[in-house]
């Protein structure tokens, strides 16, 4: 089978064995939709009613089969608080989820890529030592912990920043820029540190090859060098590390989301699982998963498309 | 200029180890001194930390209270102290648990291959498609809120790393000369696994110990924090963090001082698993 084939298939296993595990785990653990929805007072017969209602009384495997069958022509059921259905819930709140993420990611190769040129123009300098300690710390944070030390000091010291509270690009890209800001940050400022650091070992790698050697001998700038010559073959592990890192951010997303009460997914997942609304926790986190084991495919399929070396090695193995 | 450059470069690169041997001095202390107040939390006369007293709420720090007092007036030194036990407790035995799991199944996958490894390696690949936070989240939010069941969930969401680690060990050991000859000799699997690989295997596992205890705590953290993790009157520095969130306009410190604490820790936490991978495995210090 060619190797893209055989991909593919494991990708569709991958997803299958994900969403089953999703939905095992919410519907296996404790914690009955039905009491909370009726509350202590209900009498068996009305739980039983409306288990029955909700057809949580047939068996779970077929409820899979169920649920899967409509995930896939994009119902993911009705959220039982409200009825809201959820597939429409995700879609209203994943712009939000999604800005997030990519301004904490422009951020973070904002820092990262200056960084770490800037430091291997002299190894073990002065500049690489503080950048190498800085990294060093701002990995050390959690990110709950500075998002609550970024509101207090750009919120409640200053005054230059909203607290929490998110404005829709629609009422102003300004304003909505601006309530972004210390959401991303609070990604960015952790995530450039992974990034800097393998970056900066690709291109002490890179540097000791010849062609670069040649380019110096050229008489090219040093600052040409680096940025025309060794920057370009040094960032593939930095777009590796960009895939892997996405779970980590989808995590944190969560956590920022809730700390500057921003409507995402990571929210609404929270939302539903303080409500106990098992329909809505499964369909999120299972588009969560979902949507994290496409975009880690996308980006080994891109990784080969971008070194043919890789490809070249992958294709044959 | 350039030459210089490049050999600037080359030495960075081949540079053995850093030398912090000195600076590891201040992390340890700092651990240590963690460790003994979780550890005597009960004998040094610390005040009920769940203990409120709504007329001394957000008391600055004092002498009478040296870390003031929280939203509820609880003692906020005692509940450090007693937080850091909370933190200890799951960052230690989490991962305890997941490798007790993971490693059993990275050893197996290792050693036997075939089938067995095949299915190891699609159970870690499964776990791993999860963004490990709403794994977590998940699982805490359907056991229930408890101490044990946060330590179990974060618990087997360290099976897939330590599984990883193992699994490679044991590869790379499994081939070598002296399992050739104990098993020639007729030693069972069971012996060759447990006398031959399992010694070989204590150190990595060991330094990755060190490093997941500080994403764990760190998880524990979060969940606390997300009102998901440590049950309430509990303390828990992340629970501590999101309470003092509140007040961050009039007691800052409420929210300032446990998130410094765990800073401190969690740097020291890297410190010496950093220092200790070195020494375990000079080859991937290179990062």
């Amino acid at each position: 089978m060619p190797w893209i084939v055989r991909q593919l298939v494991r990708l569709v296993v991958v997803l299958f064995c994900v969403t089953l595990l999703t939905y095992m785990i919410v519907n296996i653990l404790p914690g009955d939709v039905a009491i909370v929805i009726l509350g202590n007072l209900a009498t068996p017969q009305d739980i039983a009613g409306l288990r029955a209602d909700l057809g949580l009384d047939r068996p779970m495997l077929v409820r899979y089969f169920d649920w899967l069958g409509s995930a896939l022509s994009g119902d993911l059921g009705r959220s039982y608080r409200n009825g809201e259905p959820v597939a429409q819930a995700i879609i209203d709140r994943l712009p939000v989820s999604l800005q997030l993420m990519v301004m904490a990611q422009v951020i973070a190769l904002g820092i990262a890529i200056p960084v770490a040129l800037l430091s291997v123009r002299k190894p073990g300098g002065i500049f690489d030592r503080i950048s190498a300690s800085a990294a060093f710390g701002f990995l050390a944070m959690p990110n709950f912990m500075l998002g609550i030390v970024l509101i207090y000091l750009f919120s409640v010291s200053f005054d230059l920043l909203p607290a929490t509270g998110f404005t829709p690009m629609s009422e102003g890209l300004w304003d909505n820029f601006e309530s972004m800001i210390l959401p991303s940050l609070t990604l960015g400022l952790i995530e450039w540190t992974v990034l800097m650091r393998v970056l900066r070992s690709d291109l002490l790698t890179t540097l000791k090859e010849d062609f670069i050697l040649l380019a110096r001998v050229k008489g090219l700038s040093p600052w040409r060098v680096l940025l025309r010559h060794a920057l370009r073959p040094s960032s593939f592990t930095l777009i590796t590390i960009l895939g892997l890192n996405i779970g980590g951010l989808i995590g944190g997303a969560v956590i920022v989301e809730q700390i500057f009460a921003l409507p995402g997914v990571g929210r609404l997942l929270l939302g539903g699982i303080f409500n106990r609304d098992l329909i809505l926790v499964q369909g999120t986190v299972a588009f969560i998963a979902v949507g994290f084991v496409v975009i880690n495919f996308l980006v080994d399929m891109l990784y080969a498309v971008l070194d043919p070396r890789v490809r070249h090695v992958r294709f044959r193995s | 200029m350039s030459a210089s450059a490049a050999k600037g470069a080359v030495v960075a690169a081949t540079r053995p180890r850093r030398r912090w041997h000195w600076a590891l001095a201040l992390p340890l202390g700092w651990l240590m001194l963690v460790v003994f107040l979780a550890i005597t939390a009960d004998w040094i006369g610390l005040p009920d930390p769940s203990a409120q007293e709504l007329i001394l709420r957000r008391k600055p720090p004092s002498a009478e209270y040296l870390l003031g007092t929280d939203n509820l007036g609880r003692d906020m030194l005692s509940r450090i102290i007693y937080g850091a036990r909370t933190s200890l407790i799951v960052g230690i035995c989490a991962p305890f648990l997941g490798f007790l799991v993971g490693g059993a199944i990275g050893m197996s996958a290792g050693y036997f291959r075939g089938k067995i490894d095949m299915l190891a390696v699609g159970f870690i690949d499964i776990l791993l498609a999860f963004p490990s936070l709403v794994l977590a989240l998940t699982f805490t939010a359907y056991l229930g809120q408890s101490l044990f069941n946060v330590t179990l969930a974060l618990g087997i969401l360290s099976i897939p790393a330590a599984a990883r680690v193992s699994r490679a060990n044991t590869l790379a050991w499994a081939n070598r000369d002296f399992v050739l000859a104990a098993r020639t000799i007729g030693a069972s699997n069971w012996r060759i696994i447990t006398r031959e690989i399992l010694p070989n295997l204590l150190p990595p596992m060991f330094a990755f110990w060190l490093v997941a205890i500080s994403v764990i705590i760190v998880a524990e953290g979060a969940l606390s924090f997300l009102g998901l993790g440590i049950p309430a009157p509990q303390p828990s520095w992340g629970g501590m963090i999101a309470d003092g969130r509140e007040a961050l306009d009039v007691a800052p410190y409420t929210a300032l001082i446990p998130a410094a604490v765990m800073f401190a820790t969690v740097l020291s936490l890297n410190f010496v698993g950093d220092m200790v991978r070195n020494m375990v495995d000079p080859r991937r210090s290179a990062l």
